[in-house]
Order: structure tokens, then C-alpha cells, then sequence
């Protein structure tokens, strides 16, 4: 970490969370051309790793610094009999194709059967190896997960992956800053998710396009560290290549004595230099936006897009009340879900709840879907997959007995993966079938060909699980 | 790099807002280990059933429509980042991709291949599908150095921004790797002051 040069870049002139990151690992900036940008974390999966470590080959280079990238396996391996030889041959070919270039390259690489493998963006965080401050880069869009940390952490394609291989450095331009406040309390069987599900259906999935989004405002401030996790996660969700918030006594207490966490002296020094890592107050944001929690209930999406949602008890907004131009693209997305204008989701049978993915599959979420279902079943129409974030996710859980309370209820707890999120391994929901999911995608064919995807909280999802049906989980609170 | 600096070319209209990656390319055909072969699978699930067989009415099946250049509504290319996406529209032909708005992620990994994309105003955007409804063979010709696309039948031409560096990059066909390579001392100096 590039601390001293991050504490005399922070003295200057008042400045966002996300400029005082930049400027401290910008090698070069010079007018007309983009920035070149350190990046402290790479983290790399098998699926768009192999052809930047082909262009490798192919220019005669070794990664730059191999013990800043990170390597696991993820997007495309099965959430069941993970130790047995992976069936599908294009699968286990890429998979291998990892081992054997982390291999030749000399990356870390926690892969099937490691116990740190997981989904990227889980094991990330509970490792230690995401901390404040940092610069870090993945080719997935959703790597602004780490911004909850108060880090610059942001997406990229195979290129840049190769880029940062060769270099350890991306061309970037500094992005445009917005700020998000959510004040006040959550209402009950409200959580995180409901938050970034809210917030992308009131901006749409392209209004934070070109924009880093810093998320602040006391209703964020009281979430634990997954919750912000699950916030900054779906940041894509809107465009917004990355989303962070300023680390505080909760970012700090979560980080202490995590696997590869700074200790001892090397601590102390990183706590003096995070506790800088907010914005100035009179720090200047390219845009500004305020949401009320108590506005917020329990989402749903209906449509196409993650910014096709709304509160679980309202009503699909009609094709008429769209603008001109987009109600030819909105009426197509109601087709493909199958629903109508105007129409009310709620008690709508559901087929499969899937509870996982990068955004919802950590040892809280899995606790609260389990605390909701202790002593339920799962309704018969449904098939309840639930595939936990990482190896350690999954082994907290049946430490915890997690893992009996959901085979009571029926659900099946998987071994971890991004599985059915997006359908890339056999985990994929059949055409036509709808499914409740946790994930972050609600796009056509995203968990399967003709799959028709809801996306929630995982309490609603735990809810449509019980009932079978889409269902105000507020309301099951209450009798209990 | 692939270069370019201009091109003359029909076009193939797709008249759908958010596009996003999976739709492009379907995360079940990311299993490749190379660069090549992803057109034969773009917008597989809008082109074929789940039979294999073809559906006439998607656009791409059209015989009617061909050429170099996809247009498309807005927030084109949004979600994953996956730069198969940009792979797969180049691999099955096209070399430019117009819309309205484009997602930042898709647009960065198109301009790292070569691939144009050109944001054009809603105005001008229906300006081009007028054009292509009244002759399905309508060209646009794309100038990268005067930074303008025009309608050919119509004369009405509109211009583009693109990042200078970037568009040095597209008409030399160099990428982001040579121009840091030549700086490498810099990383080197950078990583000194900690």
C-alpha cells in the first residue's frame, strides 16, 4: 500500500473518497491521455483470465508483480461433488487451464478443493486481502463489491487483465463522482439488498453510468460489513463501474485478524492511514442523490433489468407510462417474464429460489435465511438451491448448524460457486420457469435459456421458499 | 490491434434498449480458452430456439440486412464485463457499433479491439432507422479521423467523440500494453515510495 504517499496526496485541497484513492496511485497523469493507474489487487477467475495469459505469451512477458494477483475458481464449476473430476469437458478444460497458467506464472491460486476457494468477491473480503484504500481490479463487473471496504475496486475486460499482468497498471480515465445518501431507519424484513434494489429501480440500470458512486447517510453507516457488501456489489447494476463507502470502526473491526489482514505494527500504520479515507466535507461530487429508508420496502423485480423493480406489494408499472422510445424494449421484457401491465406479483407461484451469487451468499445472509426457516418446510412446488459464497462460508455454516436447518426445510446447501447466478455451470433454471433469486441479474436467459428471473432479498427469497409463492415476507414476520 | 480509420457500410438495425453482454453472448459459450469463434454464438438465444433452429424474425437472420455496422438503442453492452461480447460482434463481422449510450465497460473492451463504438444522439439514432426502413441497404459512412458518421442516402451527418488517446490507438493499431511497456521505469519509480 502506497500509504505515505496517500497521507501527503491528502493534505491538499478537499477532495471525494474516491479522488484521494486515485490521486495517491496515479504513476502518470498528462493532459490528453488517460491516467496510468496502479492497481494494488488482481484478482482473476478461469473464465476471463486465459486469453490475457495467451497475449502474454504471445508478447513474451511474465506477470509484472504475480504476488499482487490473486487466483480462485468460480464462475464455471459444479456446486455439488466438487473434489470428483469436473463431468463437462469444456468446463473442466478451462479450469485446468487456470491451474496450469497460475502455475506458469507463479500466481496464488485457491482452487477446487482449496479451503479458501470461493466466489472472487467473497473470498476477497473475508481473507483480508481487501482493504481500505486499495486499488483493485478483476475481470468481473462486479468487483465494485470491494468498494465496501473503502477501496477503488472496479471491473474490466480480458485486455485490461492482460494489462494489468504486464504491468500492474490499467490506462484509465478518473471516473465522474456521485454521492448516494440513504438516511433514516429500515423498516422490518428490510435489508441491504432492498436498498440497492430501490435505488437502481429509481435511477435505472443506466443512471450511474461513467460514475464512481460513493454510498454514505446514517442507513448505510448502520449496516455491517456484508450488507455493504451487497450495496456496493450491484453498483453494475446501475453502470456505475465501481461504489464504495468510507471505512469506519465496522470496516475496521471486520478486517482485524483476517488471514492476510496487516498485524502488529504493520496495523497500526494502515489504521492511521484508512482513518483519512473519507470525503472532505465540502468535497465536490459531479452529482448528489438522497433516498429516505423509510421509503424503502421489500423489492421485487418484474422485468428484464435490475431497474425493472419495485416494492413487493406494488403494482407492474404499465407500458403506457413508459416514454415513447422505450416501450417497444419494455413491453418485449413483460413478455419474456410473462406478466401483465398493472399487475400485482404478489401470491404468483414461484418455481426455484436460488439463494447465492457474489451479492447474497455470506454467512449473514445464509443466517438470516436460516433463523426465517428453522422449523419450516420449503413448499412442494419449489426447488430451493442454496450455494454459499466460499469454502469458508460453507464450513461456518455447518459449524453452525445452518446446514441441518435447511435439509429440514428441504432446501439443498450446495458447495460454493457463482452456480445458478448466471447459469454457467449445470446449475441453470429451465425455460419458462420462474426463480426468486439473491443473485444481481435479472437478464433474459441470465440463469438459463428462457429462465424467468426475480430478483430479491434473501428473506424474500426465504419466504417464496415457504410459501411456494411470491410473498410479503413483512407479513410472516409479524405472526411470528 | 486491429486498425481503422473509415468505412462504407450497410447496416444491421437492432432496435433494442439495455442490450446487455448475456444477450451478446450467453455465459454458457464463455467456455472458450482463445479469442476466436464467439460470432457463430452472438445473441445465440435471439437467433436460434431451443431446438437449434433459426428464428426468421430476429434481425440478424434477415437476409434482407447485412453490413459492418450494428445499431442499437441505448445502454448498449450493459452488465457483465465480459469482453467476449466485443469478441463475438467482431467475430461475426462488424467493425462499428452505434447507439445512443453505451455501458462503460462494453465500450472500453470494443475501443481495446478495434471495435468502434459511436454514440450518437436518440435523434440521430432515428434518423438511421428511418433511413434503413425506407432502403434496407442504406449505408453509413464512418470517418474516424473527422470523427462524423453520415447517412449516405439522406446526406445527414453527425459527429462523435472519442478520447484522443483512443482514437491514435484505433487508427495505428496500437493498444494500451505498448503505450505503458515504453513507461515502465514510472511503475518501477512508483513502487519505490511507499
Amino acid at each position: 500500500m502506497n500509504s505515505l504517499r496517500g497521507l501527503q496526496n491528502n493534505y491538499k485541497m478537499s477532495k471525494t473518497l474516491v479522488e484521494k484513492i486515485w490521486d495517491a496511485h496515479v504513476v502518470k497523469s498528462e493532459t490528453g491521455f488517460p491516467d496510468i493507474l496502479y492497481i494494488d489487487t488482481h484478482l482473476i477467475h478461469e473464465v476471463t483470465s486465459p486469453q490475457a495469459f495467451d497475449g502474454l505469451r504471445k508478447r513474451g512477458l511474465p506477470v509484472f508483480r504475480p504476488q499482487q494477483t490473486v487466483a480462485t475458481a468460480d464462475h464455471n464449476v459444479p456446486t455439488i461433488d466438487q473434489l470428483l473430476p469436473i463431468k463437462e469437458e469444456l468446463s473442466r478444460y478451462q479450469v485446468d487451464m487456470l491451474t496450469k497458467n497460475c502455475a506458469e506464472f507463479g500466481i496464488e491460486l485457491y482452487g477446487l478443493g482449496h479451503p479458501f476457494q470461493g466466489i472472487v468477491h467473497v473470498i476477497g473480503p473475508e481473507l483480508g486481502i481487501t482493504l481500505p484504500g486499495k486499488t483493485m481490479v478483476c475481470g468481473d463487473s462486479h468487483t465494485s463489491t470491494h468498494g465496501a471496504f473503502g477501496a477503488i475496486a472496479f471491473g474490466i475486460g480480458t485486455s485490461q487483465v492482460e494489462q494489468v499482468f504486464a504491468t500492474q497498471c490499467l490506462l484509465q480515465q478518473k471516473p465522474k463522482t456521485m454521492k448516494i445518501e440513504v438516511n433514516g431507519t429500515l423498516g422490518k424484513g428490510v435489508s441491504a439488498k432492498d436498498i440497492i434494489l430501490y435505488i437502481i429501480s429509481k435511477i435505472s440500470a443506466a443512471g450511474g453510468t461513467g460514475y464512481f458512486i460513493e454510498y454514505a447517510g446514517s442507513a448505510i453507516e448502520a449496516l455491517s460489513m456484508e450488507a455493504r457488501m451487497t450495496i456496493c456489489n450491484m453498483s453494475i447494476e446501475m453502470g456505475a463501474r465501481g461504489g464504495l463507502i468510507a471505512p469506519d470502526q465496522i470496516t475496521f473491526d471486520y478486517i482485524k485478524g483476517r488471514e492476510f489482514a496487516p498485524a502488529g505494527a504493520e496495523w497500526d500504520k494502515a489504521l492511521a492511514y484508512w482513518k483519512t479515507l473519507y470525503s472532505d466535507a465540502d468535497a465536490k461530487f459531479d452529482s448528489v442523490l438522497t433516498f429516505k429508508a423509510e421509503d424503502i420496502a421489500p423489492m421485487i423485480t418484474y422485468g428484464t433489468n435490475p431497474g425493472m423493480g419495485m416494492g413487493i406489494q406494488e403494482n407492474i408499472p404499465s407500458t403506457e407510462s413508459q416514454p415513447d422510445k422505450e416501450q417497444l424494449s419494455y413491453q418485449k421484457a413483460l413478455d419474456y417474464m410473462g406478466f401483465e401491465d398493472d399487475s400485482s406479483l404478489i401470491g404468483k407461484p414461484v418455481d426455484y429460489v436460488f439463494i447465492g451469487s457474489c451479492t447474497n451468499s455470506r454467512i449473514e445472509d445464509l443466517r438470516e435465511v436460516a433463523e426465517f426457516v428453522k422449523g419450516k418446510q420449503k413448499a412442494e412446488n419449489v426447488t430451493v438451491w442454496i450455494v454459499p459464497g466460499s469454502k469458508q462460508v460453507e464450513q461456518q455454516a455447518k459449524n453452525e448448524g445452518l446446514d441441518r436447518i435447511f435439509e429440514q426445510a428441504g432446501f439443498q446447501l450446495r458447495e460454493p460457486g457463482c452456480s445458478a447466478c448466471l447459469g454457467m455451470n449445470e446449475d441453470k433454471i429451465p425455460a419458462g420457469k420462474y426463480c426468486v433469486s439473491t443473485s444481481n441479474r435479472n437478464f433474459e436467459g441470465r440463469q438459463g435459456p428462457d429462465a424467468r428471473t426475480l430478483l430479491v432479498s434473501p428473506l424474500t427469497a426465504a419466504a417464496a421458499a415457504v410459501t411456494g409463492r411470491i410473498t410479503d415476507v413483512r407479513e410472516m414476520l409479524t405472526e411470528a | 490491434m486491429r486498425k481503422f480509420e473509415r468505412l462504407l457500410s450497410a447496416i444491421v438495425p437492432l432496435n433494442i434498449e439495455n442490450i446487455d453482454t448475456d444477450q451478446i453472448i450467453p455465459a454458457r459459450f464463455l467456455k472458450a480458452t482463445t479469442r476466436e469463434g464467439f460470432g457463430e454464438n452472438l445473441f445465440r438465444d435471439w437467433r436460434y430456439n431451443g431446438d437449434h433452429t433459426i428464428k426468421p424474425d430476429f434481425v440478424l437472420n434477415d437476409p434482407a440486412y447485412s453490413g459492418q455496422i450494428l445499431v442499437a438503442g441505448k445502454n448498449f453492452g450493459c452488465g457483465s464485463s465480459r469482453e467476449h461480447a466485443a469478441w463475438a460482434i467482431q467475430d461475426a463481422g462488424f467493425d462499428v457499433v452505434i447507439s445512443s449510450f453505451f455501458a462503460d465497460i462494453f465500450k472500453g473492451n470494443a475501443l481495446n479491439n478495434g471495435l468502434l463504438p459511436i454514440q450518437v444522439t436518440e435523434d440521430f439514432l432515428s434518423a438511421i432507422y428511418a433511413a434503413v426502413s425506407k432502403n434496407n441497404k442504406a449505408q453509413l459512412d464512418v470517418d474516424l479521423e473527422n470523427q462524423t458518421v453520415t447517412i449516405v442516402d439522406s446526406g445527414e451527418k453527425a459527429t462523435f467523440e472519442i478520447n484522443a488517446y483512443k482514437k491514435s490507438c484505433l487508427i495505428n493499431g496500437y493498444d494500451d500494453i505498448d503505450f505503458i511497456l515504453n513507461q515502465k521505469h514510472l511503475i518501477e519509480e512508483f513502487e519505490q515510495v511507499k
